[in-house]
C-alpha cells in the first residue's frame, strides 16, 4: 500500500473519479458484468423509449405522420419540431382538457387512498383481535384482491347499469331515485371511487395487519394499566407503531390510484365517461383511443404525469424523513 | 426514426399501468407447401363468423397450396388494433374493413392496391358506388363484400296495438306513434341510440353532414346541423321515447329491448337482421317492419351508406399477396356472396348475387329497397376519425350538459385540428 506520508507536501488526495471508477472497476469487475445485462435492458426498455418519449413532446407527431415502412409503401417522417408548444397549450388550459381531468384526479386519488387507508385500517384491526373463524373472515376479505380485475370490473359494471342493474332494481324497489352510475358524470365518478375501494381495500387490510402483528401486546397492557382509553391507545400506540407501513402503503396507494388505469378505463369503456377520465386514461385516448393518434400529446400528458409523481414522492420522502427524526426527539 | 411508433407505446406504457397487447400471428408461411394468410373477420363471432368459416373451408379445398388462418376481432376495436399491427408484426393478410376506413388507410399507407389482380374480377355486376367507395385516386384498394345501410325497425305487432298498421315517414309522426305505443301497450315507443353514426340520418334529413368536402368546410355547427341535432333532442323529450342511454352497454341494451319487444321502433342497419330474428318479439319474422328512416324537414330521408370491403395488407410478400388476392376474389364472388347473404341476413354488393332465394329472405329485399336512399362517404381519409368527436359531445348535448349550438362549436374547433385546410 502506497499512502503518502503523514505531514508531507503530498497529503493524501481523494482519488478522481476516473481513477476511483478504475478502482472499483478493478475490485468489483464481476459485479459489474453481472449487472451489465440488466443495465442493458433497462437502457433499451426504459431509458431510450423514456428519451424519445420526451422528445416526441415537442414535436407534433401523430399516426398520420410518423414515417413507416409497410411493404413496398415507405412513408418518411413529416412531423415537425414544435418546441414548447404542447406543455404551452396544456398548462395554459389551451386543450380544454387538461384541468378539468388534473383536478378531478387529484380529488379522485385523495379520496380513494383515504378510504382504502381508513377501511383497510379498520379491517384489519378488527381481522387483528382473537374471534371465531377469523381464517375464514381473512379469506373472504382478500377475496376482491384475488379476483382478476376486469372480471371485478365487469361485475360492477352489471351491477350498476342505470337499467336494470341490481343496484338501481334495488333502490327503485324502495322507492328511491335511480342515479345513473355509469352515465352521469358525478353518479360516474362516485360508481369508479366506489370501484376502485372495492379493489383496492384488500392490499391496505393486508399490509397494516401485518403491521398490527408486529405490535407487542405488552404495550397495549401497560397502557390500559395506565388507564388509557381506546382511543388514546389508537392513537398512542397503534398508529405510532404502524408509521412505517403506512408511509410505505400510503406511497404505493398514492401513486398506484393515480396511474389506476383499469377500474376507469373498463368501467366506461374505451369511448365513454369523458369526464370522468383521469390524467392517465385520457392520455391513454389521446395516445391509442382516437383516429389519428396523438402521440405527441400523449407523450406530453404522460411526462406531466411522471414529473407530478417524482415530485410528490420526493416531498412525501422528506416529509416522512422529517416526521421520523421528530418521533425521536 | 420508424421505431417511433413502439418507443411513444413504451413511453405511454410506463405511464400506464396495463395495455392489453394484441396477439402475435403474423402469416409466416414457408416458401414451399402451403401459404398460409391470416383474415381479421369482424362480422358478429356468434352469428356470422360460422358461416364465414364455412366458406373458408371450401376455399381451402379448392385452393390446396392457400391456408386461412382465421381471427374474428370485434368491429369496434378493428380499426385501433389493424393500425397498431400495421407495421410492425402481427398484421393481418386480409382485414373486413368498414368502408370508411379505406381512405384513411391508403393515406396511412396499410394497403395494397388491387387492381388487375384476382381479387377484382368483374366490377360491372357490384353497385358502382360502393366501387368507387373502395378506390382512392383511381386505384381500388377493397372489394365490397357485403353493404348497409340505416332503416327504421319496427315491431308490427306493438303498433298494431298502438292503431297504426305504417311506420312514421317524418320525425313528427315518429313522435306520434310513439306516444300511442307507450299509451296503449307497456312497451316504449322509440329508443334513440345516443351515436354519432346514428345521427348521420337526422343531418341528411336536413341537407347537410359533419363537412362539405368537395367545398372544403366544416358544416357540422350550421344552421342546418343544429336544427337536425335540435331534432334528434326533441324526439327524446318526446312522450314515449325511451329515457337516454348514454353508458357504455348502449348499444346492447337498445338491441336487447328491442329483439324482447320492450321498444316498438329503433334506427339499426342489417347487420342485426339475424339477431333480431333470433328474439323473443320476432319469433314469427313477418312482425319485424323495415323502413327507411323519418323524413327530416326537407321531406327527403337519408342514412349513410355502410359495408365493408376485403382489404389486402402492404405489408405481405408477393407469395402472400398472391394468395390474399385469389381468397378476397373467392369471398367476394356471386355464389360465396348469395351464400352469406342466405346465411347471415347481410346484404350482397353484387346483383348476380340477388338470386331469387335471396329476394325471398325476410328483411333483404326491404333493406335493398332503402339503398336507394344511401348516401356515401367522401373520400376523406379524416372522414371516419370524425365520428368519435362528434359522439362525444353530442351525448353531451342530449344529456343537457351543453347547449346544441355550442356543443357543435365545439365539434367543429377540434374538427379544425383533423382537416386544418378546410374552412370553418
Amino acid at each position: 500500500m502506497t499512502v503518502a506520508a503523514e505531514g508531507g507536501a503530498a497529503r493524501v488526495r481523494p482519488p478522481g473519479p476516473i481513477s476511483r471508477i478504475k478502482q472499483s472497476y478493478n475490485k468489483h469487475w464481476y459485479a459489474w458484468a453481472m449487472v451489465a445485462p440488466v443495465v442493458l435492458v433497462l437502457i433499451v426498455l426504459v431509458l431510450v423509449p423514456l428519451v424519445r418519449g420526451i422528445y416526441l413532446t415537442f414535436t407534433d407527431a401523430t399516426s398520420d405522420n410518423v414515417g413507416r415502412t409497410i411493404g413496398v409503401n415507405h412513408i418518411p417522417d413529416t412531423f415537425k419540431w414544435v418546441g414548447f408548444d404542447h406543455y404551452q397549450e396544456i398548462l395554459s388550459g389551451g386543450d380544454g382538457q387538461f384541468w378539468p381531468h388534473f383536478v378531478w384526479t387529484i380529488v379522485w386519488t385523495v379520496v380513494c387512498v383515504t378510504l382504502h387507508y381508513s377501511i383497510g385500517l379498520s379491517l384489519a384491526m378488527m381481522l387483528n383481535r382473537k374471534l371465531r373463524g377469523r381464517t375464514f373472515y381473512r379469506v373472504v376479505l382478500i377475496l376482491p384482491w384475488a379476483v382478476p380485475t376486469f372480471v371485478t370490473v365487469f361485475s360492477w359494471r352489471l351491477i350498476l347499469a342505470d337499467d336494470g342493474g341490481i343496484l338501481n332494481s334495488a333502490l327503485g324497489a324502495l322507492h328511491l331515485p335511480e342515479p345513473g352510475w355509469l352515465s352521469d358524470t358525478f353518479w360516474q365518478r362516485v360508481a369508479a371511487i366506489g370501484v376502485n375501494t372495492w379493489v383496492g381495500v384488500p392490499f391496505m387490510m393486508l399490509s397494516l395487519l401485518g403491521g398490527l402483528q408486529s405490535v407487542p401486546a405488552e404495550l397495549y397492557e401497560a397502557a390500559e394499566m395506565d388507564g388509557a382509553t381506546p382511543w388514546q391507545r389508537f392513537r398512542h400506540i397503534t398508529l405510532p407503531s404502524l408509521r412505517s407501513v403506512s408511509s410505505t402503503v400510503i406511497l404505493l396507494g398514492t401513486i398506484w390510484t393515480f396511474n389506476q388505469f383499469v377500474v376507469i378505463f373498463l368501467l366506461f369503456g374505451a369511448t365513454g365517461g369523458e369526464d370522468a377520465q383521469i390524467l392517465i386514461t385520457w392520455a391513454y385516448r389521446l395516445g391509442f383511443g382516437q383516429m389519428p393518434r396523438d402521440y405527441a400529446g400523449s407523450a406530453t400528458y404522460g411526462v406531466l404525469v411522471l414529473s407530478m409523481l417524482l415530485v410528490f414522492a420526493t416531498f412525501y420522502r422528506r416529509w416522512q424523513a422529517r416526521g421520523e427524526q421528530g418521533g425521536l426527539r | 426514426m420508424r421505431r417511433g411508433i413502439a418507443a411513444t407505446a413504451l413511453v405511454a406504457a410506463l405511464a400506464l399501468a396495463a395495455t392489453a397487447c394484441g396477439g402475435d400471428d403474423s402469416g409466416s408461411g414457408k416458401s414451399d407447401g402451403p401459404v398460409t394468410i391470416t383474415w381479421w373477420d369482424t362480422s358478429n363471432a356468434t352469428n356470422e363468423a360460422p358461416n364465414y368459416k364455412a366458406l373458408i373451408a371450401k376455399f381451402e379445398k379448392a385452393n390446396p397450396t392457400v391456408k386461412v388462418k382465421y381471427v374474428n376481432v370485434p368491429f369496434d376495436t378493428a380499426q385501433n388494433k389493424f393500425t397498431t399491427a400495421a407495421g410492425s408484426k402481427g398484421a393481418p393478410d386480409v382485414l373486413r374493413s368498414d368502408v370508411g376506413w379505406t381512405p384513411g388507410f391508403v393515406k396511412s399507407g396499410f394497403l395494397a392496391p388491387l387492381d388487375g389482380s384476382p381479387a377484382v374480377t368483374d366490377t360491372s355486376a357490384i353497385d358502382q358506388t360502393l366501387v368507387k367507395q373502395a378506390q382512392v385516386d383511381g386505384k381500388t384498394y377493397g372489394v365490397p363484400l357485403v353493404t348497409d345501410t340505416l332503416g327504421l325497425l319496427w315491431n308490427k305487432d306493438l303498433l298494431k296495438k298502438a292503431g297504426f298498421d305504417k311506420a312514421p315517414t317524418t320525425l313528427d309522426e315518429l313522435k306520434a306513434v310513439s306516444k300511442a305505443v307507450a299509451d296503449k301497450t307497456d312497451a316504449d315507443g322509440f329508443w334513440l341510440h345516443a351515436d354519432a353514426y346514428y345521427l348521420m340520418p337526422y343531418l341528411y334529413g336536413e341537407g347537410t353532414d359533419m363537412v362539405d368536402a368537395a367545398a372544403k368546410k366544416i358544416t357540422i355547427n350550421d344552421a342546418a346541423a343544429v336544427k337536425a341535432v335540435t331534432e334528434a333532442k326533441s324526439l327524446l323529450s318526446a312522450p314515449g321515447v325511451h329515457k337516454l342511454d348514454a353508458t357504455a352497454n348502449k348499444y346492447a341494451n337498445m338491441q336487447d329491448a328491442f329483439n324482447n319487444g320492450k321498444v316498438a321502433m329503433i334506427v339499426q342497419g342489417p347487420w342485426e337482421l339475424t339477431n333480431i330474428y333470433k328474439g323473443k318479439a320476432f319469433t314469427d319474422k313477418a312482425n319485424l317492419g323495415i323502413s327507411a328512416v323519418p323524413a327530416g324537414s326537407t321531406g327527403t330521408a337519408g342514412a349513410p351508406l355502410g359495408g365493408h370491403n376485403l382489404v389486402a395488407y402492404a405489408g405481405q410478400d408477393a407469395a402472400h399477396l398472391k394468395a390474399s388476392e385469389k381468397f378476397i376474389g373467392y369471398m367476394t364472388s356471386a355464389a360465396s356472396q348469395t351464400e352469406i347473404t342466405t346465411k347471415n341476413g347481410t346484404l350482397p354488393t353484387r346483383t348476380d348475387a340477388v338470386t331469387p332465394a335471396v329476394k325471398a329472405l325476410p328483411g333483404v329485399s326491404e333493406f335493398q329497397a332503402l339503398l336507394a336512399n344511401g348516401k356515401a362517404r367522401p373520400a376523406l381519409p379524416e372522414y371516419s376519425s370524425l365520428y368519435a368527436d362528434l359522439a362525444t359531445n353530442y351525448v353531451k348535448i342530449l344529456q343537457g350538459k351543453d347547449s346544441v349550438q355550442s356543443g357543435l362549436d365545439a365539434t367543429a374547433k377540434s374538427y379544425k385540428k383533423l382537416v386544418p385546410t378546410f374552412s370553418d
